[in-house]
């Protein structure tokens, strides 16, 4: 998390911590910081303070988008093939339709055109992919459209990029902020019906009581994304291309997924021939180096990506990826340890596997000061 | 010290390998295999075990890991189960497991993250000679709980990296120092059955929906018609419910089982009896043996007195008849020598 945002929050965590629907001075308290919070929020995101809504996570966000705009119109959702569950599965669930994407992950205006028709009352396209990093171009269609922002804050112009959207979501934890904190810009004449009913906050768009010190944080964290945006994607992009470049150069039978030119600046997408991305990961793990492949499902399998099978890439090729997400906090020791570890875990796991009595090619442990292979 | 990874279902055997493997010093890591989506509520692949496993880790303080084995537990155990049966044979599906994805998939994967052994529950016991230096697969010391059976498959390469750390313990001392380690899985019930099987919908609801099922004319010895099953495809040699012939004076038994012809020919007991066993798929845990031995064909039954020679079972006294499709298990006193599948011929 960025200092910033845990700073913010520390106000709101101990002592007494007021109920920002309540009518005392610590009621109170808490209120004006959810106020200047949505001010700050709307700022970042190109939007007006009445139109912030606070949910519990990204997911709720784009959920409370497509399921409530959906209660309320009537009609179908469509949505791309790379969106992330929170979009594809409400879309799934009230029966839309799902669209196609190229070898980059990228959609085209006029495949989502082609898709929307008399009865769509909602179209739904991230602006940057959370597994490979793809920059999707919203274009105008005759529906509400609604922008699943959650991977893009860090790196793009939100508040320019998705200008004409209708409903924007953001996550907290992607920009440095906590986790279980999210906002959905829900523009002004947008009508929603609300998943959670109560006591009627968020304009009775989100029932239940104020995360005051998430939100608080959230707005810290988006306050410092978005200032020091230029900086950071010119930062972590030449880190990225080293990290890339060098694992291209030093890893046979690596490719890397979708074009460069078309993907965020945080995200290296490498898919590695012969290895399975579980087995790398597990020694990249072991090793301290923390990257993800696919998505995970509750029981903490990996389950293999529907994102790159909307691509196109083989099967094959799919079980062997692995996604090295750069952030607002990587460093260039990152991406030295990084070029250091991978290399020789990916020849490690390319063998049969059938040579017991050869002994361990590797005992890499995590831990402070051990060194790489000495441990046995 | 050893790096070892530990294949930790959610039970209470595997939580209790994981601990006496790291309290005797070992590097130890856990690895929950995730093999079966779909619905089922027994068994050791449903969220909440692989979230009793992680748990034990984090009290153990070992880390813990999933691996998605579940295209290749499709490929090599439910697949052939559905065809086995499609093909009218009774197959062991926990057997075929072990073959393929505990003691291949996972050992292999294991070598390569360069651990030096895989540990698993199970209540058997691997040593090593001292003479020859060959490592020997010998029945748990918990006789009721022994799984020597589902493990005949190992070879001399696979029991060098194997340890069985609960097959020297009983089981109600298993579950007594899981107690005293207070890990949560020290009274959870054992695991029963087939862990893909649902208990509400049973053999037969599984392979509905998978297979084409026949109903069929059950006969008698002369061909007569004697009654009718709904599936013959789910009618196993030996067996004496469920055949439709409510009211028998005697009992009789499915003695044989014709998928292609939908028949099922039953007969006394005395139908069943065989003095022979032909044996397939013959894996040996050394040197192949012949001579006498003991043979063994269901996880829990008696071990019989025989001879074994050129892949034929010789019953020392006339046995009933094995179904196709069933594990053959060849010991000496408590030692392993072997096994196979029972033929259909």
């Amino acid at each position: 998390m960025r200092p910033a945002s845990v700073e913010a929050m520390l106000p709101f965590l101990g002592g007494h911590t007021g109920n920002p629907s309540g009518a005392h001075a610590a009621a109170r308290r808490s209120r004006k910081a959810i106020d200047e919070a949505r001010d700050v929020v709307a700022d970042c995101l190109g939007a007006r303070p009445g139109e912030i809504v606070f949910t519990g996570s990204g997911t709720e966000a784009d959920n409370l988008a497509i399921t409530g705009l959906l209660a309320r119109r009537g009609g179908t959702a469509v949505c791309t093939a790379i969106e992330h569950h929170a979009v594809l599965d409400p879309v799934e669930h009230a029966g839309g339709r799902i669209v196609a994407v190229d070898a980059d992950g990228v959609v085209s205006p006029e495949a989502l055109a082609g898709a929307v028709d008399g009865d769509t009352s909602i179209v739904s396209v991230m602006l940057a992919n959370n597994e490979v990093g793809s920059v999707q171009p919203l274009s105008d269609v005759d529906a509400a459209v609604h922008t699943d922002a959650v991977q893009a804050v860090t790196w793009l112009d939100v508040a320019s990029l998705a200008a004409r959207a209708d409903l924007i979501s953001v996550s907290a934890h992607k920009f440095g902020g906590p986790q279980g904190v999210g906002a959905l810009v829900v523009r002004d004449g947008v009508e929603l019906e609300p998943l959670v009913l109560g006591g009627g906050q968020e304009r009775g768009l989100r029932s239940g009581t104020h995360n005051t010190a998430g939100i608080v944080g959230l707005a810290a964290a988006l306050r410092e994304a978005v200032d020091t945006r230029d900086e950071t994607v010119r930062r972590l992009g030449e880190l990225r291309d080293r990290l890339a470049d060098g694992l291209l150069s030093r890893v046979p039978g690596c490719t890397e997924t979708g074009s460069r030119d078309r993907k965020v600046a945080g995200i290296c997408h490498l898919c590695f021939e012969d290895v399975d991305a579980e087995s790398l990961l597990m020694l990249l793990d072991q090793a301290g180096l923390y990257a993800s492949a696919g998505s995970s499902c509750s029981s903490g399998a990996m389950e293999p990506s529907h994102v790159l099978v909307a691509m196109g890439v083989p099967k094959e090729l799919a079980g062997g990826s692995v996604r090295l997400s750069l952030g607002w906090s990587s460093t260039d020791a990152d991406v030295d340890a990084a070029l250091e570890l991978i290399p020789p875990a990916v020849e490690q796991l390319r063998g049969d596997g059938a040579g017991w009595g050869r002994g361990p090619a590797s005992a890499r442990r995590r831990g402070a000061g051990d060194p790489p292979g000495e441990k046995q | 010290m050893t790096r070892v990874l530990v294949a930790m279902s959610g039970g209470v055997d595997s939580s209790v390998a994981a601990a006496l493997l790291q309290r005797a010093g070992h590097d130890v890591v856990g690895v929950t295999m995730k093999l079966w989506g779909g619905a089922s509520d027994t068994g050791c692949c449903s969220v909440a075990d692989v979230d009793d496993a992680r748990r034990v880790a984090q009290q153990l303080g070992i880390d813990h890991y999933v691996f998605n084995f579940g295209d290749d537990f499709m490929d090599r155990v439910v697949g052939p189960y559905v065809a086995d049966h499609g093909a009218g044979r009774t197959p062991n599906p926990c057997v075929e497991c072990n073959r393929h994805l505990k003691f291949d998939l996972l050992l292999r994967r294991a070598d390569r993250l360069g651990f030096d052994a895989v540990a698993t529950g199970h209540h058997a016991r691997v040593e090593r000679d001292e003479n020859g230096g060959r490592w020997r697969l010998l029945r748990g010391a918990d006789g009721a709980k022994d799984q020597s059976y589902v493990l005949h498959m190992l070879g001399q390469a696979e029991l060098a990296r194997v340890l069985l750390p609960v097959g020297a313990m009983v089981k109600d001392d298993a579950r007594r120092l899981a107690g005293e380690l207070g890990l949560r899985t020290a009274a959870k019930p054992d695991s029963q059955d087939v862990c893909f099987i649902t208990s509400t919908g049973g053999r037969q609801e599984f392979l509905r929906q998978r297979l084409p099922l026949h109903a069929g004319r059950v006969v008698d010895r002369d061909g007569r018609d004697v009654g009718t099953v709904p599936a013959v495809e789910l009618v196993t040699i030996g067996q004496r419910k469920g055949l439709g012939l409510g009211g028998s004076p005697t009992p009789r038994y499915a003695v044989a089982v014709d998928v292609a012809a939908r028949t099922v020919t039953v007969g006394a007991e005395d139908d069943l009896l065989t003095r022979s066993l032909v044996v397939e798929r013959m894996t040996w845990v050394d040197a192949p043996v012949a001579g006498e031995v003991e043979v063994q064909y269901s996880a829990h039954g008696a071990a019989r007195a025989a001879t074994f020679a050129d892949g034929v079972v010789r019953w020392s006294r006339p046995q009933r008849r094995v179904a196709p499709g069933q594990s053959v298990v060849l010991y000496r006193g408590d030692e392993v020598l072997g096994g196979g599948v029972a033929s259909s011929s």
